[in-house]
């Protein structure tokens, strides 16, 4: 078999080659050109005499459009947070099996099948203000005024969690339950406590996929559209930056602008992924001792 | 004593979800059977005409159909060559690999809005857009590594040695392929077939950015109706959104059967006891 070699550690042969050639051919033409082509007409304003970063010096001149990254942030990341943590509480416990596992993770993942806009019309009926959650707290007592829980952040959190959680949970269930039992019998053996095991046997095998299930929410979570116009107050609390950038490209059809605010959201993500994967290469040094394979 | 309140804490938190899950979705099947209804626990009268009412004035079994063959394209074609791409990523070292990798997760990591608007401009341009195939290609884009991350983790818990012993008993690639990876990976394919599927039949913002009159998805649809505002009643939307919870969670049920999430990482090991 004909080899290309890079250097003594390579083993892409021929056949490996053409494995890896439609996927990365599709990822080229389908995300890469289009992504350059994206920053190429931010730089090429609507008004042809105003200079190549005018869009991005109109977005960072104007509150309105800048505050959106800060909406963005504040509502990704307690989300993310919240999501991991719960997912990662649950998974761990669920590794060796609970009653009812089957039907449990089915319900668990049954969020996935409503969709953005069925669990917006859900939430709005359900935590609304005359939903039914109101509905009981003021008959029973508990509350005096109906509690505001849509059509604001709280609204937008609790829809991003409700979507995001189903996902995170079955990376994190996955992961923990590919983790070999023996390891965890072993620590035991040697007399250490549930805590013990957790933190110096099991978290740095399931850092990694933690790692990889946070950026991931993350990600959805920041891109938050569909929801936060829904559940949330699009015009106020909860305008995100894809809310901004869609309004530039389809209400205002200023493609070039809405790119550039669709390239200042990438690089808010490419920064917090920077920071994840520094968090994730001092997380990786563990594992790797602690698998001791490779 | 610790592991009883571990697990107390366990159930409590699912009694919590479920109860919340049940409400959000009981409420909109109830709003879609409702006759008028409101600021009541529950809706005087009940009727199913916001159902045929749906499915004739929003054209739902044209959208169903658009949809279901815009998953399955996606799925075919996201395995098709995921596939192969996963098994070369998690058999083989190469310089290039951490940046390929890279290359791979970053349709997954980049918000789909942000690119969603440059791809859509593109594909606008050489007249797909707004096509079935030009929702099929957008929303490949996320999927085709989707299907790639999850196969990864299944050929890394398959044990090289079988590939080796098979090699050293005389066994071609594709008898290899056929006879060892095909039927290890199965689980695996199943796995990244139902998430690719789900997450495309749920995939809301490529499709909405692409979608134009005859190919919009279910989601698409129902986001456009609830925007409708004032000419769409409520209640119908809810029924169309009760139709949409149907078609995708008989999908995921019927998956369901044939993958267990819990063993989504395929564990050898455990097959040998």
């Amino acid at each position: 078999m004909a080899r290309i070699r890079f250097d003594s550690r390579s083993e892409l042969d021929l056949v490996a080659i053409l494995c890896l050639v439609p996927s990365l051919l599709y990822v080229l033409a389908m995300f890469v050109y289009p992504f350059l082509y994206g920053i190429y007409i931010s730089l090429q304003p609507k008004k042809r005499d105003a200079g190549m970063f005018s869009n991005y010096v109109a977005f960072f001149n104007d509150a309105y459009q800048y505050n959106t990254i800060k909406t963005t942030f504040m509502l990704a990341l307690p989300t993310t947070i919240a999501v991991v943590l719960v997912a990662l509480f649950l998974a761990y416990g669920m590794r060796r099996g609970i009653w009812f596992e089957r039907t449990i993770t089915t319900i668990l993942v049954l969020p996935i099948s409503l969709g953005v806009v069925f669990l917006s019309e859900g939430i709005l009926g359900f935590y609304g203000h005359n939903g039914w959650l109101n509905q009981l707290l003021l008959a029973v007592g508990l509350i005096q005024n109906p509690l505001e829980l849509t059509h604001n952040s709280i609204g937008v959190t609790f829809s991003l969690f409700m979507q995001n959680f189903p996902f995170c949970f079955l990376m994190l269930l996955g992961y923990i339950s590919g983790i070999d039992p023996s390891l965890e019998s072993s620590a035991r053996m040697l007399g250490a406590g549930p805590w013990t095991i957790f933190r110096r046997v099991m978290f740095p095998l399931i850092a990694p996929g933690l790692i990889i299930a946070f950026a991931l929410v993350f990600v959805m979570s920041f891109a938050v559209f569909p929801s936060a116009v829904m559940v949330g107050q699009p015009a106020g609390s909860t305008r995100t930056i894809s809310i901004a950038a869609y309004q530039q490209a389809f209400e205002q059809y200023d493609m070039s602008y809405a790119s550039a605010i669709a390239v200042i959201m990438g690089l808010c993500q490419l920064a917090a992924l920077v920071v994840i994967v520094l968090v994730r290469r001092r997380m990786t040094i563990a594992t790797t001792m602690g698998v001791g394979k490779r | 004593m610790r592991g009883r309140m571990w697990k107390l804490a366990i159930y409590l938190f699912l009694l919590g979800f479920i109860l919340n899950l049940l409400g959000i979705v009981t409420h909109v099947v109830v709003s879609s059977f409702a006759k008028r209804w409101f600021g009541k626990p529950l809706p005087p009268a009940f009727t199913t005409d916001w159902f045929t009412y749906a499915w004739r004035e929003f054209e739902l079994s044209h959208v169903l159909f658009i949809t279901l063959f815009i998953a399955l394209a996606v799925v075919f074609i996201a395995l098709a060559i995921g596939f192969p791409a996963a098994y070369v990523l998690a058999r083989r070292n190469f310089n290039a690999k951490p940046v390929l990798l890279l290359l791979y997760f970053l349709p997954l990591l980049i918000p789909q809005m942000t690119y969603g608007i440059p791809l859509a401009t593109t594909l606008y341009g050489f007249g797909v857009g707004g096509t079935v195939l030009g929702v099929i290609l957008a929303v490949l884009v996320p999927m085709v590594p989707l299907a790639v991350f999850i196969l990864l983790p299944f050929f890394e818990q398959i044990s090289l040695n079988l590939e080796w012993s098979a090699q050293m008993l005389g066994a071609s690639r594709m008898q290899i392929f056929r006879r060892i990876l095909l039927p290890l990976m199965l689980p695996g394919i199943l796995t990244a077939g139902l998430l690719v599927l789900v997450n495309t039949i749920s995939n809301f913002e490529l499709a909405f950015l692409l979608a134009g009159g005859g190919s919009q998805t279910l989601v698409v649809a129902l986001y456009y109706n609830v925007f409708a505002g004032g000419v769409r009643p409520v209640y119908s939307i809810d029924a169309m959104a009760v139709i949409y919870m149907c078609t995708v969670m008989a999908v995921l049920l019927v998956a369901l059967r044939f993958v267990r999430p819990t063993q989504m990482v395929f564990r050898l090991d455990g097959k040998r006891n």
